[in-house]
């Protein structure tokens, strides 16, 4: 695929704002006056080192993490500690996790209908519909009634993806979704998500995948230590960056 | 370009398979081992034989009084003759067709839930655990329609199930509330549920029992008088219900933080993820830990001999010093053991089926 292939315009309207946003555990500051806009439909992709609080940003955006200071707005609600905002925001952002975090109980359909059942009340069969309808588009409706620790990585994180997608959310968030595969595994389950991105979701990543963010980004943003370094289009981000420690880090990453 | 020819699969090598291998592995794998397993067949023909001489070949089987008894081995005659008390206690014997039809209500009742194929099980199980109860209670105890049995006549097996059955249905339920309240987020319920477990598993079963039996009439005004295997009942669950909640708070601490992000993301509240996600992994988790406590409950149920309560244990240690019967406690507490036995086989074999049913391969 060249360069920017999927190159598409945006939507005016703001889907994620984060303005101001401070964290800390403890004594330890991870986040530090963070501020970030997503419009509807954008591709971000965000990378660091480890420890960056690249993940701690995407999961204080469905609040999986509370942030201290600064304001979070997610399609128009405020993140607040009101459970009522944060359940109304989890509803509409799906989220896929490094290490899949499939419910090992539960066969693979069944993971994919449970939330559109009991958080949407969506009847059984139609859940059961929707959720073939996101296998077939991972490419796995043969496993749906196979159990997660029957499944390969790929497969599981493949799964956790159409889990999220059945909840029809408008924003999806990546925390390093390849870092736990073999290698043999990373293309497969980073070509369903350059579909996903072709369909005009609204995503954000966390990845060290750096074909991914030049094929599909629409803005790179550079983290370290808590802050924003540096955001850009992926082709300038690339070719010429600004800062001094972003430099290091591409030369880290790239030449190897 | 060579394309790579791999090798094909051997069998292993066969003095590893098969019975000698078996044989050579657990009981002749060394020097000691194979001392051991002399030892072992020792001691089996020392105190098997003399044990099948007693309970089979020398036994007296039919007859009515000690009289019929031969010298020499056990004389089962004497269990025939109680049984009927060991099973019933005191129970009218006329009304005793009602303890029968409630426990041939129950296995029937729950049987369609053992089948695999069933549809709407959850909602027929529920209904079940709803329904059960009320009619257990009538059939057992009477009311309309039927001659009320005060349950000061109740005993032998039929009051050890009773007591373990109820224990049992009440404490878990409890438990995991206990268990969940014992890790929520709010500190005045955590103090309150973390007060209650530390509580219950600081004081011996028998002194709740007595307790429940002799203290709290004193501090009642006198015009109330609550039932004695009422307020037994109500000891047993609260008392296990602090175990069962230990037991399930380690299943809970086994949950990865994953399961719980995972729920929280897809949107499901508190209970929701935890009566969806994370008590079913839990639980199952935890279920040797749960039917260990429950073996223990069914066999500490004898301890209501502290509030005069016969249960089949006391019933037959009644019968032993009658007597008519002096002399015969050893069939007595034999016939005790295999009944225990019996019931706590059972359970300890269906968990193990039930483990294995749930499993669904590798975690996570």
């Amino acid at each position: 695929m060249t360069e920017n292939a999927l190159k598409h315009t945006l939507g005016d309207k703001m889907m994620i704002e984060l303005s101001g946003v401070n964290k800390w555990y403890g004594e330890f500051h991870v986040l530090k006056d963070i501020n970030l806009s997503v419009r509807q439909g954008e591709r971000i992709v965000l990378c660091g080192p480890s420890g960056s609080g690249k993940s701690t940003t995407i999961r204080c955006i469905n609040r999986l993490e509370e942030h201290q200071q600064g304001r979070i707005v997610v399609d128009g609600v405020e993140l607040t500690s009101d459970l009522k905002h944060i359940e109304a925001i989890r509803r509409e952002v799906g989220m896929v996790f490094q290490h899949f975090n499939l419910f090992p109980h539960l066969t693979v359909l069944q993971n994919c209908t449970l939330a559109p059942m009991w958080v949407r009340n969506m009847p059984k069969k139609e859940a059961d519909e929707v959720a073939m309808h996101y296998l077939n588009r991972v490419r796995i409706p043969e496993q749906a009634n196979k159990y997660p620790g029957q499944l390969s990585g790929g497969q599981q994180q493949r799964v956790a993806i159409a889990r999220a997608l059945c909840m029809k959310p408008k924003i999806m968030l990546f925390d390093e979704p390849t870092s736990a595969l073999d290698p043999e595994m990373v293309k497969e389950v980073l070509d369903t998500m350059i579909q996903l991105a072709e369909s005009g979701m609204t995503m954000l990543c966390v990845t060290h995948e750096m074909g991914f963010a030049r094929t599909v980004a629409d803005r790179v943003i550079f983290m370290d230590k808590g802050e924003i370094i540096e955001q850009a289009p992926p082709e300038a981000f690339f070719s010429n960056p600004q800062n001094e420690r972003t430099k290091t880090f591409l030369g880290q990453i790239l030449n190897h | 370009m060579s394309t790579h020819v791999f090798k094909p699969d051997l069998p292993p090598p066969t003095l590893s398979v098969g019975v000698v291998g078996w044989l050579r592995a657990n009981l002749f794998s060394n020097w000691f081992n194979t001392l051991l397993t002399a030892l072992a067949l020792y001691l089996i023909w020392v105190t098997v034989p003399p044990l099948i001489q007693w309970a089979f070949l020398d036994a007296t089987w039919s007859g009515s009084t000690r009289s019929d008894c031969a010298p020499g081995g056990a004389c089962w005659v004497f269990i025939q003759n109680r049984f009927a008390q060991f099973m019933y206690g005191f129970y009218p014997q006329g009304l005793r067709w009602r303890v029968d039809l409630t426990v041939i209500l129950a296995v029937a009742g729950a049987a369609p839930l053992f089948v695999k194929a069933m549809p709407r099980k959850l909602v027929y199980g529920l209904a079940y655990l709803l329904v059960y109860p009320w009619l257990a209670f009538w059939l057992l105890h009477g009311g309309p329609g039927l001659e009320v049995v005060p349950t000061s006549q109740w005993g032998g097996l039929m009051l050890t199930l009773v007591i373990a059955v109820v224990g049992i249905a009440g404490a878990m339920p409890l438990g995991v509330l206990l268990a969940l309240g014992r890790r929520s987020d709010m500190p005045a319920i955590r103090v309150i549920c973390v007060t209650f477990i530390e509580f219950w598993r600081g004081v011996p079963l028998i002194t709740v029992l007595f307790m429940s039996s002799v203290m709290l009439p004193l501090f009642l005004p006198e015009q109330i008088t609550i039932d004695k295997l009422l307020r037994a009942l109500i000891a047993v669950i609260l008392f296990e219900a602090a175990y069962i909640a230990e037991v399930v708070r380690g299943g809970l601490q086994a949950i990865p933080k994953g399961q719980y992000e995972a729920a929280g993301a897809l949107g499901l509240g508190y209970w929701r993820m935890m009566g969806l996600v994370i008590l079913p992994q839990a639980l199952k988790l935890v279920i040797p830990g749960i039917v260990n406590t429950f073996i223990a409950l069914f066999k500490d149920t004898s301890l209501v001999i502290i509030i005069g309560l016969f249960d089949l244990f006391n019933s037959i240690h009644q019968a032993t010093v009658d007597p008519a019967w002096l002399g015969f406690a050893i069939e007595g507490y034999v016939f005790a053991a295999l009944v225990y036995w019996i019931f706590c086989f059972g359970m300890s074999r269906y968990s193990m089926r039930l483990e294995r049913r749930l499993h669904t391969g590798h975690k996570r």
